[in-house]
């Protein structure tokens, strides 16, 4: 379901298909696994592949970001097209988490 | 008779992506822009979460889903007969959840309101929930349909 890639003090944790409360949960605990094995200063979540996205989504981003804070990392999102850009936005989630192409 | 489409089915979260498919796929006749069809997706996906969530708390249950085309406007309902809510101002406060523990946004029915261009919640505590939703599709693209209907007739 997801796929990462250690670079340095960098973890890019790609995501795809479709993300709602369905799939929500094993993507959490995916994640927390890695962010747990790999400490780092930032986490880079890559959803370029990510077709769907409500606001389980967000609310995934939003833990991930209070994790990576309370590590003092930070959080960045990478590659989000159309309409998960659009709840991205919405929702506020590039005030809180820098934007990658 | 009204023409409409009216879905039942159980509140499985397997069936959130179904449902928003099946009246994405519905939507379709009114010639919808992708984002239009992206905006739809994400506010039945939200209502029936909720539905799933909140209605049943996870607890098997029956979720229906109707969608009727009035003209340039597609109509849903999602229906739950589930737990209800107390106080609906509160739940569709932006960032309000009943269950913080869960990582759930609170973003909800800020979604639905936002992506649809109409929502009304009606509830009553212990019987369930219809979340009523309304998109009007651009009338340029029903009209440039209509066009083109006429040209194949």
């Amino acid at each position: 379901m997801l796929t990462h890639m250690r670079q340095g003090k960098r973890l890019v944790i790609k995501l795809q298909g479709e993300i709602d409360h369905h799939t929500a949960a094993a993507i959490r605990d995916e994640m927390d696994t890695l962010i747990w094995r790999y400490p780092v200063e930032t986490l880079i979540v890559d959803v370029g592949n990510v077709t769907f996205m409500d606001s389980s989504g967000i609310g995934i981003l939003i833990g991930r970001y209070r994790i990576m804070s309370r590590m003092g990392g930070t959080l960045r999102v990478r590659g989000a097209r159309d309409q998960v850009d659009r709840i991205l936005e919405f929702a506020g989630i590039y005030k809180i988490c820098q934007k990658e192409a | 008779m009204r023409e409409y489409m009216q879905l039942h089915i159980s509140s499985d979260s397997r069936n959130e992506s179904f449902a928003r498919v099946v009246v994405a796929a519905y939507a379709a006749r009114l010639n919808p822009t992708v984002e239009e069809i992206a905006d739809i997706k994400t506010a039945v996906s939200e209502a029936v979460t909720n539905a799933i969530i909140h209605g049943y708390e996870q607890q098997p249950g029956q979720i229906v889903v109707e969608a009727c085309i009035e003209a340039d406007t597609l109509r849903v309902e999602v229906i739950d007969y589930g737990c209800g809510i107390d106080d609906v101002a509160r739940a569709m406060e932006p960032l309000y959840t009943s269950k913080p523990g869960g990582e759930r946004s609170g973003l909800g029915f800020t979604v639905m309101q936002s992506f649809m261009d109409e929502l009304e919640v009606l509830s009553t505590p212990g019987s369930g929930t219809r979340i009523k939703m309304a998109k009007r599709v651009a009338a340029r693209q029903t009209a440039e349909r209509e066009d083109e209907q006429e040209q194949l007739r």
